[in-house]
């Protein structure tokens, strides 16, 4: 029973981070029909930028974490709106070319991260509260998990009150339905579409912070092997819904800590699942159905 | 008072413009006078839509001029072209399904007063499902929605394309009397394939086929009386086409 309880927990906790992955993928995917293959770009610049950054002012407590986190959403949102501005904006409406772009980006920005951090992985050491666990029902749940369910949980809440509440929230709900249309009633989507470059990329470099201490350390494949999953993901819960996006990095999640942890096969269930929603629901759990 | 008393609203000139590589719209030229409704008529596939598209850049321009109360705009973005002041109605309503209809008014709102009471006067409806979701509107509904997202702003010209297409007889008659309110402050280009609405509406019209302008009008009427003209321009028998189209539009009036 324990042991359910902190496969759980922690399965939602690697659910987070997928979801902070995701959330922006699918947004971006959503309004501007572009797969980013960069986006796990974003996040490791985050991870790195903020790993330097905490080295630099003390290690270990908590101001610096909170610092971190401030560093890793703005580098990764800053690294996310020059890319949408300097390489996306000047392919507009070619989305081959647009997703061929972002696929260079992330093997060059791979390169770059292995040329000024090294190839190995760097250490992280979070604020000491991290290393200890919480009893949950007779399981030992490491304190980090808390953390990271409940920052995706914010960035969740703060990305749907964006788009329920503000006129370029409402833009983009309306640009992921119909993109044209919205430029008819006299809108420059253009604004939204570096926006929610913007607001992906800062999820991300959140991600990467959150990441590099759920994992113990930065490396520059990090992004990579998240990206992978926040794809399987964003599939799943259908292209261009947040919602969807939440409900399946959670499913994801937690189904493969339990199977890897009893039987070692968590990678290949997520890939089986995702064959599954594509034969018998190929728009995802809440895709459009067009 | 003529038409070709005061200048056009809109002057179209050997306008083209492609879809995938295959010409839609082949050298148009026309002028949509500065008052009244002006049809734009012909067979279905002939290119009305993607000539209106074209005007506003939804389409991909590969020639000619087009002039909006004197200024050009061939080459400005479509948002630009619709903040000068242009309405556009589009096929099928396109209206956001996931929006509430009072987002979907909000969103189309571009000047800083609105003409919220023209739009409340003319839809009371929709007053009434500010709320409700636009995808779970009716057709008609959702027609109601698109025309007010074009007249809630002071416009120089409107686009409007299809209105009552699909539409019950009843509710047609509704949308014509909201174009004819409508059309007494901006003139209107309107395709329509409902020749009785076109009869009652509309001044002059522009007859396309194979993506090129065929036949000009001042009096639409006259031309859907010529019943050679419409047989050869829109493949109809004028006058049963008309009357059963009238019948069927007041009988659900009644």
């Amino acid at each position: 029973m324990s042991t359910l309880v902190l496969l759980l927990i922690t399965g939602v906790g690697l659910g987070a981070l997928y979801f902070l992955v995701a959330s922006g993928l699918s947004l971006i995917y959503g309004l501007m029909g572009v797969l980013n293959f960069a986006h796990g770009a974003f996040l490791t610049l985050g991870a790195f930028v903020s790993w330097e950054m905490s080295r630099r002012i003390g290690e270990g407590t908590w101001l610096t974490f909170i610092i971190t986190l401030v560093i890793g959403a703005a580098v990764g949102g800053a690294f996310a709106a020059l890319t949408e501005f300097a390489l996306i904006r000047p392919l507009y409406n070619r989305h081959i070319e647009q997703v061929l772009v972002t696929v260079g980006l992330s093997l060059a920005a791979v390169a770059i991260f292995e040329g000024v951090w090294g190839t190995d992985p760097q250490y992280t050491k979070g604020p000491e509260w991290f290393t200890r666990t919480t009893d949950v029902l007779g399981a030992q749940v490491p304190n980090d998990r808390f953390v990271t369910i409940i920052v995706a949980a914010l960035v969740l809440l703060g990305v749907v009150l964006f788009l329920k509440k503000t006129r370029y929230g409402m833009i983009i709900r309306a640009g992921v339905e119909n993109r044209s249309m919205v430029t008819a009633l006299g809108i420059d989507v253009r604004k939204a579409f570096t926006l929610v470059f913007t607001i992906g990329g800062a999820a991300a470099g959140l991600g990467g912070v959150l990441a590099s201490h759920y994992f113990g350390y930065v490396s520059p494949a990090l992004g990579g092997s998240l990206l992978i999953f926040a794809f399987i993901v964003t599939v799943i819960g259908g292209l261009g819904s947040l919602a969807g996006a939440a409900i399946a990095s959670v499913v994801v999640g937690v189904l493969q800590q339990i199977t890897n942890f009893y039987w070692g096969v968590g990678d290949f269930v997520v890939i089986v699942l995702l064959a599954v929603v594509l034969l018998t629901k190929p728009t995802g759990l809440m895709g459009k159905t067009a | 008072m003529s038409p070709e008393n005061i200048e056009p609203i809109l002057r179209v000139q050997g306008l083209r413009a492609a879809i995938d590589g295959s010409q839609v719209v082949d050298g148009v030229d026309f002028d949509v006078p500065a008052t009244g409704i002006t049809a734009l008529l012909g067979r279905n596939g002939v290119g009305k839509t993607s000539t209106i598209k074209s005007i506003i850049g939804l389409i991909t321009r590969t020639g000619g001029t087009i002039e909006l109360a004197g200024e050009r705009i061939e080459k400005v973005p479509t948002h630009k072209i619709i903040q000068r002041g242009v309405g556009y109605v589009p096929e099928d309503r396109e209206v956001f399904s996931a929006l509430s209809v009072a987002e979907n008014l909000k969103l189309a709102e571009r000047d800083e007063h609105p003409n919220r009471q023209l739009v409340d006067e003319l839809f009371p409806d929709l007053v009434k499902r500010a709320h409700q979701r636009a995808g779970s509107l009716s057709g008609g509904q959702q027609q109601m929605v698109s025309l007010a997202r074009a007249l809630l702003n002071d416009n120089k010209l409107l686009l409007v394309d299809e209105p009552t297409k699909g539409l019950a007889p009843k509710i047609v008659q509704e949308v014509a009397e909201a174009l004819a309110v409508a059309a007494q402050s901006v003139p209107i280009l309107l395709v329509e394939q409902n020749l009785a609405v076109v009869r009652q509406l509309a001044a002059g019209a522009i007859i396309l086929s194979g993506g090129k302008v065929v036949h000009r009008t001042e009096s639409a009427t006259d031309f859907l009386n010529d019943e050679a003209l419409t047989q050869r321009f829109l493949g109809v028998q004028s006058e049963d086409a008309v009357e059963q189209s009238i019948e069927t539009t007041s009988g659900g009036t009644l």
